[in-house]
C-alpha cells in the first residue's frame, strides 16, 4: 500500500498528506503507468510533491527507498528462464559462437549474479566488477565481446542514469544561493497595500450609501487605487571583505529596486558610524549624517542592513575604532540609535551561516540586532522579510 | 494515451503523463516553469487535441474569485431602475456568468485554463477551493445552484510570484516544466519551422545555449524568445557564418533585441566579448 514509501518521504521532510497518497493509489488503480519504476517516479512526484523546491528532497527519499528494493530484485528475484529467451534473441550467430569462450550463457548469468552479490558499491573502470567503462563482462559503455550490458539501453528518458540519482533539482532547494528572480519574489512578500493617490476607482459601498442618503438618486463615489505602500531603507556594506559578495549584493539591489516604490539606499563601510553615503564611491560630497537620516525618514520605514559583519570587534564597540577615520562615538552607539528610531530592522549577512561562529564581531552585531541577522539564502531572506512584515 | 506531442507542440513524456493523470482522475493540474516554456500553450494544445473548447481565464492582480463564478451588476440595475427600464424586473438580466460557470455548463467537457494564478490576491486560490473540489456553487441573488454537467479539465499556470496555500496545492497535481535540453529544443524548433536549414539551426542553438550559460544575465532567454529570434534570422536571411563569428558587432549576436530584453544584459555581453577578444590576442 506504499505506506512505508510514504513514511520515507515524510522522514525526508516532505509535507505530503494522506489525501495525496490516496490520489496516487487511485492513479495506480487507473493503470496510468505499467510496471516501470521510472514512470512510478514521475507519477508519485506528480501526486505527492507540490513545489519544485521540494523535488530534490523527493529525489533523495526516492533513491533511499528504492535502491534497497532494486538490488534485491536483480540479485535474487529474477529466475534465469525469464532473462534467457529475451537475451538470446538479441544475439547474432557470431555472438553465440563467441559465448563459448566464457562457457555459455548460463554460466555467464550465474557469474553475473555472483558478482552482483559480492559487489557492494558503485564501480567504474577495472576488469572484474560490474560498472561502467571497464573491460569486465558486466557493465555498460565498456568493451568485452561477451559482456552483459547493464542499463545501457538509454532512451529519450535516459534510463541508463536513474533520473532521481541525477538530482537535477538541487538548485531549487530552499537553501540554495539566491538568484535575481528568487530575490524579487521574496521581497515581494513585504508588500503592504494602501489606498493613496488620485480617486479613479468606483467605490461601490460608498456609492450605495450616498445614493440611499439622496433618497435613491444615483450619487457616484470614487476612491483611489490600492498601491504597495511599504517604505524601505537599505544600508549596504561596501569595500574590503564585501568584495567577495558583490555579485549577490548587486542582485539584491536590482531586485529591491524593481519591487519597492519608496526605497532609499545608503552605503557604509564595515559598521555604520555618524555618517553614511549615497553612492558606493563614498565621496565626501555624498555623505549624509545619520542624525539627518533620523529626522528625514519616519520610523515606519523598514530597514535592511546588508553586510558580512566581519571586522575587528573594536570597530563596533570602541570610539575611534573605525579603520577609516576617527569616530568620536562607537559604531555600537550609532547602530543602537538607528534601531531605536527604526524598530523594524533586519541584517542580511552574505557570509555562509556555518562560518558565523568563527567571528566575534558577528556575535556582537547579532546581539545588537536582537538576533535579527539572517543568511543571504532564499530561506534567510524569506524569514527576514517575514519578520519585517509583522505588524508592530 | 489521451495527450501526446502534437505537430506543433513537443511534450516531454513526464508532461504527457501529468496531463493524462489529471484528465483521468479529474483533478486540476498546476503547471509551473520558467517564463516562455509553453505553460499556456499546453492548455491550448490540449484543447485542440481533444477537439474541445478552451475557456481562458486570465488572472490579474485585481481578479477576484467571484468574477469567475458570476457578477451581479448592481449599478446598471440601479440606473435602469431610475430610468424606468422594463429589464429591471428580472434579476437574471443583471447576472453575468463567469468563466467557471461557462465551463460548468458547456455541452462538451471543456479545458478551463486559469492562467497565472499567482498574479492574484493572496486569498484568491482559497476562495476557489470549494468550487474546484465540488464543481458547484450557489448564486445567492437568485438562489440557483450551478453544478458542473461534467467536470472540466482544469489547467492552472503559475509563475511562482507567490506561494500558493497548502490546502489548494493538495487538491491539484503539480508539474514543473523544465527548460528543454538541446535535443528537445531542436524538436520544438523543427515543429515550428520545419524548413529551417540544419546548419543555421545548429549555429543558432549553440549561440543560444552559450548565452543561457552566462550566469549573471538578469533575464535568460527562453524558448519563445528563441523562436522569435529564429524567425527574424530567417526573415533577414542571416547566414550561419555570421552567427559563428563571435566578434560580430562587438560581440553581440545579430538581432540580439529578440533575445535580450535588458540594457544591462547587453552591456554585460559586450564586456564579456571584449575580454574574450583581448584574451585571444
Amino acid at each position: 500500500m506504499l505506506v512505508s514509501f510514504f513514511l520515507t518521504l515524510r522522514k525526508y521532510g516532505l509535507k505530503s498528506s494522506i489525501t495525496e497518497l490516496l490520489d496516487l493509489l487511485k492513479a495506480l488503480q487507473h493503470q496510468l503507468i505499467f510496471a516501470s519504476l521510472d514512470d512510478f517516479y514521475l507519477l508519485s512526484r506528480l501526486c505527492l510533491v507540490k513545489d519544485e523546491s521540494q523535488y530534490d528532497k523527493f529525489d533523495r527519499a526516492f533513491a533511499d527507498y528504492f535502491d534497497g528494493i532494486e538490488s534485491l530484485d536483480l540479485a535474487a528475484l529474477i529466475p534465469d528462464h525469464w532473462l534467457l529467451p529475451g537475451l538470446i534473441r538479441q544475439l547474432s550467430d557470431e555472438d553465440k559462437a563467441k559465448l563459448a569462450s566464457l562457457g555459455g550463457l548460463e554460466q555467464l548469468l550465474e557469474q553475473f549474479k555472483q558478482r552482483l552479490k559480492e559487489q557492494q558499491e558503485k564501480h567504474a573502470g577495472g576488469n572484474k566488477w560490474i560498472g561502467t567503462g571497464g573491460s569486465s563482462p558486466f557493465g555498460a559503455y565498456g568493451y568485452h565481446p561477451e559482456g552483459i550490458r547493464v542499463g545501457q539501453q538509454g532512451s529519450g528518458q535516459r534510463r541508463a542514469v536513474k533520473v532521481w540519482d541525477k538530482r537535477d533539482f538541487k538548485d531549487f532547494d530552499q537553501n540554495a544561493e539566491l538568484n535575481h528572480r528568487a530575490m524579487q519574489l521574496a521581497l515581494r512578500q513585504l508588500r503592504r497595500f494602501a489606498r493613496t493617490g488620485q480617486a479613479t476607482e468606483l467605490d461601490l459601498t460608498g456609492t450605495i450609501k450616498a445614493t440611499a442618503q439622496q433618497a435613491g438618486w444615483l450619487d457616484l463615489k470614487f476612491q483611489s487605487e490600492r498601491h504597495n505602500a511599504v517604505k524601505v531603507l537599505m544600508f549596504f556594506d561596501i569595500g574590503g571583505s564585501m568584495d567577495d559578495y558583490i555579485h549577490e549584493c548587486e542582485q539584491l539591489f536590482a531586485a529591491a529596486r524593481t519591487e519597492f516604490k519608496h526605497l532609499e539606499f545608503f552605503y557604509f563601510h564595515n559598521c555604520p558610524y555618524e555618517q553614511v553615503w549615497r553612492t558606493h564611491q563614498r565621496r565626501a560630497a555624498d555623505a549624509v549624517p545619520v542624525t539627518q537620516l533620523l529626522q528625514t525618514y519616519h520610523s515606519d520605514y523598514k530597514v535592511i542592513f546588508v553586510g558580512d559583519a566581519t571586522m575587528g570587534p573594536y570597530e563596533i564597540t570602541y570610539p575611534g575604532g573605525s579603520v577609516e577615520h576617527f569616530n568620536p562615538e562607537s559604531g555600537e552607539v550609532w547602530l543602537k540609535r538607528l534601531l531605536a528610531h527604526f524598530p523594524q530592522a533586519v541584517w542580511l549577512n552574505p557570509q555562509p551561516q556555518a562560518w558565523w561562529g568563527h567571528y566575534h564581531s558577528i556575535a556582537i552585531l547579532q546581539k545588537l540586532m536582537h538576533n535579527q541577522m539572517y543568511g543571504m539564502t532564499l530561506e534567510g531572506l524569506s524569514s527576514a522579510i517575514r519578520h519585517l512584515s509583522k505588524r508592530h | 494515451m489521451i495527450f501526446q506531442s502534437t505537430e506543433h507542440y513537443i511534450a516531454s513524456p513526464e508532461l504527457a503523463l501529468a496531463v493524462n493523470a489529471a484528465v483521468t482522475l479529474e483533478k486540476p493540474l498546476l503547471i509551473k516553469g520558467e517564463p516562455g516554456t509553453g505553460k499556456t500553450r499546453l492548455a491550448e494544445e490540449l484543447a485542440a487535441s481533444l477537439g474541445t473548447e478552451l475557456i481562458n481565464w486570465q488572472i490579474k492582480s485585481t481578479s477576484k474569485a467571484q468574477q469567475g463564478l458570476y457578477e451581479y451588476d448592481a449599478v446598471s440595475r440601479l440606473r435602469d431602475g431610475q430610468l424606468g427600464s422594463e429589464r429591471v424586473g428580472d434579476i437574471n438580466n443583471y447576472i453575468k456568468p463567469g468563466k467557471l460557470w461557462t465551463a460548468f455548463t458547456a455541452a462538451k467537457r471543456p479545458v478551463l485554463l486559469i492562467d497565472e494564478i499567482d498574479k492574484a490576491d493572496i486569498e484568491f486560490p482559497n476562495d476557489l477551493l470549494h468550487e474546484l473540489d465540488r464543481m458547484s456553487f450557489d448564486v445567492y441573488e437568485t438562489g440557483q445552484r450551478i453544478t458542473a454537467i461534467q467536470r472540466p479539465i482544469v489547467v492552472i499556470t503559475s509563475n511562482n510570484e507567490r506561494e500558493l496555500p497548502d490546502a489548494f496545492l493538495r487538491r491539484c497535481f503539480f508539474h514543473y516544466i523544465r527548460f528543454p535540453d538541446k535535443d528537445t529544443l531542436t524538436q520544438i524548433v523543427l515543429a515550428h519551422y520545419p524548413t529551417l536549414q540544419a546548419d543555421l539551426l545548429t549555429a543558432a542553438l549553440e549561440l543560444f545555449f552559450d548565452l543561457r550559460a552566462v550566469d549573471a544575465l538578469k533575464k535568460k532567454p527562453s524558448t519563445s524568445e528563441l523562436l522569435d529570434w529564429l524567425k527574424l534570422l530567417v526573415a533577414e536571411q542571416i547566414s550561419p557564418a555570421v552567427l559563428r563569428d563571435k566578434q560580430h558587432q562587438g560581440g553581440l549576436m545579430p538581432l540580439y533585441g529578440a533575445l535580450l530584453k535588458n540594457e544591462q544584459d547587453l552591456a554585460l555581453l559586450e564586456k564579456l566579448a571584449f575580454m574574450a577578444r583581448r584574451a585571444g590576442r
